[in-house]
């Protein structure tokens, strides 16, 4: 497969697939170029890469295919010519099997972190589950600064303690009350109702014929728009 | 002072102070570091000077308070010189003692010199104690000679002679293959050679580039940035005022974390008398080059020593890490300029290997390792303190011949480097050599110098589980895999030390490391697993006996421990049974006693109070 840009200039092989891109492209990017989906929880197009869930971890070559490192494809720019990366290694696999236990444990009942796990094969979680409505992954600060000029959100406190929270936890005199916040919050879409064992995941949703009626959209759509198939 | 208009009048003025200097007959060096302070060097310092005063020798006697010496074990340090005698642990009352005695009869005052452990042998003179003849003191070693907050007794060291060397006789270009080929490399951990990463920053396009020291040394138990940036402030200073001319930096920041109030103050008034000399400002030494130096102070966040932290809080935004995989600081950093990150220890080696050559400087260490290390020598072991020494040498050697080997007759069991993401180093590798590259080969890394001794009563996993908690606090949260994934290698940590662990909590670790290690984003989540993947290389023998046993065979984690009498030989005297904070110890008088291992807390205060050692831990 090969696909050529207008004005591309740099050579880049993604599984396989040549495609030229424009210099400071993402792997995220010129992966969709390829038709490769890499899964992400932190990134929305429109908004500034954060690299923050590290669930679009790809292996990527600068020395013509002989060491691969683990980069976050979002943040990752194309600045040199014959990069090569992987997406889907065995390597890979199991980096994103474990990055998504540890978010479907701390947050068992938001959308996305069900699919990433669904998808990822996590049937299993062996560590005690919280019930973290936030993933902390930042859309709504991001909009909010760079979509809204409010900067009304920001992040408060470090480590397990780091919340989302306007500037002082008072309410924000720049926050324009546009809910842009909201409409990218992936933490307000309805969560799959099948967990019902803290620690068990179906994954039934990845098989249409084992698919339960609890499924509240009714459909396939365990994987929301961000995430398809 | 009047502002210095070039070379030739630092050098008249270096005369002045030296001609000055040599009034002094004597001088006295009291300690001034912060391990001596907190023992009292302070009202020492002012005792001196009372005694001087009232036998009015105080022309003919000078008197320093100077930095850390390194040797804080034996504080409060005073040191006499010329004859360069040593004495140790002196109270403010001995201050008239070593006047009238030491300074003005010239006799040796014998119980406040130092004693040697093995040998039991009093030595007079700093220069032959073990502690110190190891070493190689070159970075370190002014330290001891001058006032931190003298900009007189630098300048009389041969102080701002690189600068002026540079200034006169070098092009950029030139100093930078100087210490290039000195082969110095990045003493805050990473390695990465310090010329290297100047001419990258020298090359990258920008009118504006910025040179960084970095003061955020936050690993627990290593001070060496602090006692340099306290008791010798203007070794970095020069340091880079040297890196920003080959850099062409005009600006120049030092980001000091905020529990260092003394480097702070002590780098300011460096900083002020600097530039009321002209060393730092507008025309240098009335050359073309310009440049100014300011202080940041950090709020204290460990993150914060990882370079786009670092700069993400100079500008004054919150201290978390970006994402810079493509793009490096030296192109990018500062406000989005090129800037040069270099770490206090560094800077300092810059005068030095301008001073003395790259030749010289590059004849010490191994081949990849150029240089000294300051390693500050803590834990379980006899002379703690900082200690410098040349690459190369092995861990035996820093941790038997200078720091004298673990207390107590207590056998050594490992050594931890690198601070918290650091590892843990076995008794079989003590024969390493410390360079760069034996250390990460070992698992574990140089860091910034660290160097936590353990002897046989340290449990390996509570040690892991310790590290990772002050990670765990310390991550800032920004990427799921340091966040999540250092909490939950704590938590499996935890119920190992607490005896819930099951079969699978090895491999579960083992995973969960290897992934934070790959996918975390900046450097203190890719090293947050080293203390986890360390000892259980080494050690897994004894997480195995925690899991499988349900035992702790260095007799540390409470919960998986009793404690028991020998009934052989307990004499009854009721000594345990009356410090029983729970009343756990029962038995009649002259009797063996027994411990209810249900009541039994694990406290240890039984241990303590008995004389006949009948307690035992199994």
């Amino acid at each position: 497969m090969s696909v050529v840009v207008a004005q591309a200039s740099l050579p880049v092989t993604i599984d396989g697939a040549q495609v030229s891109v424009d210099k400071g492209t993402t792997i995220m990017e010129a992966a969709k170029l390829c038709g490769i989906n890499i899964p992400g929880v932190c990134y929305l197009e429109g908004l500034s890469p954060y690299g923050a869930c590290r669930i679009c971890s790809v292996e990527v070559s600068t020395d013509g295919g002989e060491t691969f490192r683990v980069v976050a494809s979002c943040t990752y720019e194309i600045h040199r010519e014959s990069v090569i990366v992987r997406t889907d290694t065995p390597r890979i696999r199991r980096i994103r099997k474990m990055l998504a236990e540890l978010l479907v444990a701390s947050a068992p009942n938001v959308k996305i972190a069900q699919d990433i796990a669904a998808r990822m094969g996590v049937n299993r979680v062996r560590f005690e589950m919280e019930d973290n409505r936030c993933i902390l992954c930042g859309l709504c600060v991001r909009i909010c600064e760079e979509q809204m000029g409010g900067k009304a959100l920001g992040f408060a406190g470090r480590g397990t303690d780091r919340v989302v929270s306007p500037p002082f936890a008072t309410k924000s005199e720049t926050c324009l009350a546009c809910g842009g916040c909201d409409s990218v919050c992936p933490g307000k879409i309805i969560p799959c109702q099948g967990i019902k064992v803290p620690g068990e995941l179906c994954g039934k949703c990845l098989r249409p014929e084992d698919m339960p009626f609890c499924c509240p959209m009714g459909t396939l759509g365990c994987f929301c728009e961000r995430n398809p198939l | 002072m009047a502002r210095l208009r070039s070379a030739p009048e630092l050098e008249r003025l270096r005369e002045d102070i030296v001609e000055r200097n040599s009034r002094f007959k004597a001088t006295i060096t009291v300690c001034g570091g912060t391990g001596c302070r907190a023992y009292g060097s302070e009202a020492l310092k002012q005792a001196f000077e009372h005694e001087l005063r009232k036998r009015g020798l105080d022309d003919e006697i000078r008197l320093v308070f100077s930095g850390c010496h390194g040797f804080c074990e034996r504080g409060p340090l005073v040191v006499i010189r010329p004859e360069g005698i040593l004495y140790c642990r002196v109270k403010e009352e001995d201050a008239t003692s070593i006047v009238s005695k030491t300074l003005v009869k010239g006799k040796v005052i014998d119980f406040l010199l130092y004693e040697d452990p093995v040998t039991g042998e009093k030595i007079t003179y700093e220069k032959d104690i073990p502690f110190y003849k190891a070493q190689r003191r070159i970075i370190f070693g002014q330290n001891g000679l001058i006032d931190p907050t003298a900009i007189e007794d630098y300048i009389a060291e041969g102080g701002y002679g690189s600068l002026c060397k540079v200034l006169t006789q070098m092009e950029p270009e030139e100093v930078i293959h100087e210490i290039k080929s000195s082969g110095l490399r990045g003493r805050g951990g990473a390695g990465f050679p310090t010329g290297v990463k100047w001419n990258s920053c020298r090359r990258a396009k920008g009118d504006i580039k910025y040179v960084v020291c970095n003061c955020d040394e936050g690993d627990p138990g290593a001070y060496m940035d602090r006692s340099l940036m306290e008791g010798n402030p203007h070794l970095v200073l020069e340091g880079m005022l040297i890196g920003a001319y080959a850099i062409g930096a005009q600006e120049g920041y030092i980001y000091v974390r905020h529990e260092y109030p003394r480097a702070w103050e002590n780098a300011s008034i460096a900083i002020n008398q600097a530039r009321d000399l002209g060393l730092l400002g507008e025309d240098i030494l009335g050359s073309s080059f310009s440049f100014d130096i300011e202080i940041a102070r950090g709020g204290g966040a460990f993150v914060c020593g990882e370079s786009t932290a670092l700069m993400a809080s100079l500008e004054g935004r919150a201290g978390e890490p970006r994402d810079k995989q493509h793009l490096h600081t030296t192109e990018s950093g500062l406000w989005g300029r090129p800037t040069n990150l270099n770490n206090v220890e560094t800077w300092a080696n810059v005068p030095i290997i301008i001073n003395k050559g790259a030749a010289w400087y590059s004849e010490i260490g191994t081949p990849l390792s150029k240089g000294t290390k300051i390693f500050s020598l803590v834990g379980k072991v006899k002379n703690t303190g900082l200690v410098e020494v040349p690459m190369g040498v092995s861990l035996r050697e820093i941790i038997y011949d200078i720091g004298g080997g673990a207390p107590d007759g207590k056998d050594f069991k490992a050594v931890q480097t690198g601070g918290p993401s650091g590892g843990c180093i076995p008794m079989e590798l003590l024969d390493l050599p410390v360079d760069y590259d034996e250390l990460t080969r070992a698992g574990s890394m140089m860091g910034s110098g660290g160097m936590i001794v353990m002897d046989e009563s340290t449990c390996m996993v509570d040690v892991a589980r310790y590290f990772l908690k002050f990670l765990m606090e310390e991550s800032c949260g920004k990427c799921l895999p340091c966040r999540e994934g250092v909490k939950r290698i704590y938590e499996v940590l935890t119920d190992i030390v607490e005896g819930r662990a099951d079969g699978g909590s090895i491999e579960l670790l083992e995973e969960l490391a290897w992934v934070v290690k790959e996918a975390s984003l900046c450097g203190l989540g890719k090293s947050a697993p080293n203390p986890v993947l360390s000892t259980l290389k080494y050690f897994r023998s004894e997480y195995e006996a925690h899991v499988e046993e349900k035992k702790c065979p260095a007799g540390v984690c409470t919960a998986l421990i009793t404690y028991f009498i020998d009934p052989e030989i307990c004499t009854g005297c009721g000594a345990c049974a009356k410090n029983c904070p729970h009343e756990a110890i029962e038995g009649q008088k002259r009797e063996p006693h027994r411990i209810d291992p249900d009541i039994c807390t694990r406290c240890g205060s039984c241990m303590e109070v008995c004389k006949f050692e009948a307690i035992g831990v199994e």
